[in-house]
């Protein structure tokens, strides 16, 4: 299979700096893009590539790009923000495209700039990260003024481009859409009321486009090869390949490029299965905000257009594989106190709904479970999803949801035996 | 009253943001790399240079899950508590932590060495259980690493 994003990665060596990039073919793209192009061109290739969002919703990243207000109406600057406040539980993909390749990402983060228009970038990252991850991109970044690709009159064509870091303080609603413009504020990252969009009034009001990292580091493979490759690289509907992730009792937990709609048997089959006396019993496979699929869906292609026909979130992409030993109304409790906690505390139904199911499982995990508590917690679920002003509480019921749907057995062993049923000792 | 060297640190800051109060973040980690943790007096010399009320700025610092309003130790140990953690037994490490160095999470030795934290999942997913010293991720973590660095008083080389 054809590796895009991981073929200058090498493993247990730091990553390429500026030269070795560039004599590996690094920085064409953007050369390309400039010289040969018009800023609307590289919008359409992208947008023909049909490549979708990697931070979890998925949203045609070319349409995006293309729903900018016209350059002469609006208002300059136009900010460019790359997401890398990778906290969705369970995901490492971005750490990983960075910390092996900073100037692929920066490279894509650039080309990305020219086709919006946008002379001012933000790379949002998440506090952990700093080490090495920040500290490699603005390494990355210092090499790259150096050179000409940032800064005043990028590679002699009149476009200016600034590229800052911004380091964050860890609190996952700031990955949010609308949160990371409040953050950028410097202000509480609450979400904000759409419409306004954040293309037509982002941070500071300034037309905004934020994308995830691992979409910025497939720009300029698709600027290069052109949009019919890209799309030819998926297994089914989906285009491009996808940084896959395997957590959990396997073999080789880690991180794996595979084509598009690869299977969760087949990305199972890469981290060299479960460990010896293990057994796979569910996952999440594209982190906590997304359902659980148990071994009758190991065939459903992980993309977001196949797991869409089943009712799943694609998120990110990288699989939390949970084995027969863990107790799955357990770790949804310990999702549930994830959400709880960084519920942004905003509107009522996150703030005060998601603490009451993290109480009602921890009930559960305590031996206090009652009878009607699951109907509850299906209840809870149920009038919080819908009502929430953002995504957060939509992440934490699906869980909660298709664990009922699909394991309430372990639900009803937790309220009649009086405690948990996995718990050693017992 | 901010440092000489805080203040020209927090204008570099300033200078690569749009404005000034969206330096605030990076603003009161810089006191923080330095001191450990933001005083409620350095909270007001930090509003007053960044051109924000001080009841601003708490609303940003209160947001925050590792912007400290009380003194730490020398060194912060988070725990990642995330799923993937918790499943390959996080759990039973933070209480390892709690019973060896006698402190709850949340709490800090007597000795000012070590406030230990739980932290949201830290994406080292591969490498579970994890947690983070100060700035360095210690990974594949069992209890007679963790004893290890205790022993050596947590120093860590990244």
């Amino acid at each position: 299979m054809e590796r895009v994003l991981t073929t200058n990665f090498r493993p247990g060596l730091p990553p390429m700096n500026l030269r070795e990039y560039e004599a590996a073919g690094g920085y064409q793209a953007l050369r390309k893009a400039i010289k040969e192009h018009t800023p609307g061109e590289v919008v359409q290739v992208v947008t023909d590539s049909n490549l979708r969002g990697r931070g979890g919703a998925g949203f045609p990243t070319g349409q995006k790009w293309a729903n900018l207000p016209p350059c002469e109406t609006c208002e300059q600057p136009r900010i460019m923000i790359a997401n890398l406040d990778e906290m969705e539980p369970g995901t490492f993909k971005d750490r990983y495209l960075v910390e092996n390749d900073p100037h692929q990402f920066l490279e894509g983060l650039l080309i990305a700039c020219y086709a919006c228009r946008s002379e001012l970038a933000y790379v949002f990252v998440r506090d952990v990260y700093r080490k090495p991850a920040a500290e490699l991109i603005e390494q990355a970044l210092a090499e790259a003024e150096q050179a000409g690709y940032v800064g005043r009159n990028v590679l002699g064509s009149g476009w200016n481009c600034e590229v800052h870091v911004h380091m964050s303080a860890g609190r996952y609603i700031c990955g949010e859409a609308m949160g990371i413009l409040n953050a950028m504020e410097g202000r509480r990252a609450i979400p904000r009321t759409k419409p306004p969009h954040e293309v037509a009034s982002g941070a500071w009001g300034k037309p905004t486009v934020v994308n995830n990292v691992e979409t910025y580091c497939c720009v300029p493979h698709i600027v290069l090869r052109g949009a019919e490759w890209f799309r030819g690289l998926g297994k089914a509907k989906d285009a491009g390949t996808k940084i896959y992730g395997v957590s959990g009792r396997v073999k080789r937990p880690g991180s794996y490029e595979l084509p598009m709609g690869t299977t969760l048997n087949e990305l199972l089959d890469e981290a060299g299965g479960m460990q010896e006396g293990y057994q796979f019993k569910a996952a999440l496979p594209g982190g906590a905000s997304t359902m659980y699929l148990g071994s009758h869906e190991m065939d459903v292609p992980l993309e977001f257009e196949a797991l869409k026909e089943i009712d799943c979130y694609f998120g990110t992409g990288t699989a939390i594989v949970v084995d027969d030993r863990t107790c799955i109304v357990g770790l949804t409790h310990n999702l549930q106190q994830f959400y709880a906690r960084e519920s942004c505390g905003w509107c009522t139904p996150c703030r005060d709904g998601l603490p009451w199911i993290e109480k009602l499982y921890r009930d559960q995990e305590e031996g206090r479970g009652k009878p009607g508590d699951v109907e509850l917690l299906g209840e809870l679920a149920r009038s919080i999803g819908r009502n929430t002003f953002c995504a957060l509480a939509l992440g934490a019921i699906v869980s909660i949801e298709s664990s009922i749907h699909k394991f309430r057995g372990e639900y009803d062993d937790h309220i009649r035996l009086g405690r948990c049923p996995f718990r050693d000792g017992h | 009253m901010l440092t000489d060297q805080e203040r020209q640190e927090i204008e570099a800051e300033v200078a690569r943001s749009f404005n000034r109060r969206a330096a605030c973040v990076g603003a009161m980690r810089i006191v923080q790399a330095r001191r450990g943790w933001v005083s409620d007096e350095a909270m007001g010399d930090l509003a007053e240079a960044l051109t924000m009320t001080a009841d601003e700025l708490e609303g940003v610092a209160t947001f925050y899950n590792l912007i400290f309003r009380r003194p730490v130790g020398k060194h912060v140990v988070k725990v990642c508590d995330g799923a993937v953690c918790w499943m390959l037994g996080g759990q039973s490490l933070m209480q390892h932590l709690e019973t060896q160095l006698g402190i709850k999470a949340g709490g800090t030795t007597a000795d000012g060495l070590v406030t230990l934290l739980p932290i949201c999942c830290v994406g080292d997913c591969d490498h579970a259980p994890v947690m983070v010293v100060d700035d360095t991720m210690v990974r594949d973590l069992t209890p007679e690493k963790i004893d290890e660095l205790i022993a050596n008083g947590f120093e860590v080389t990244g």
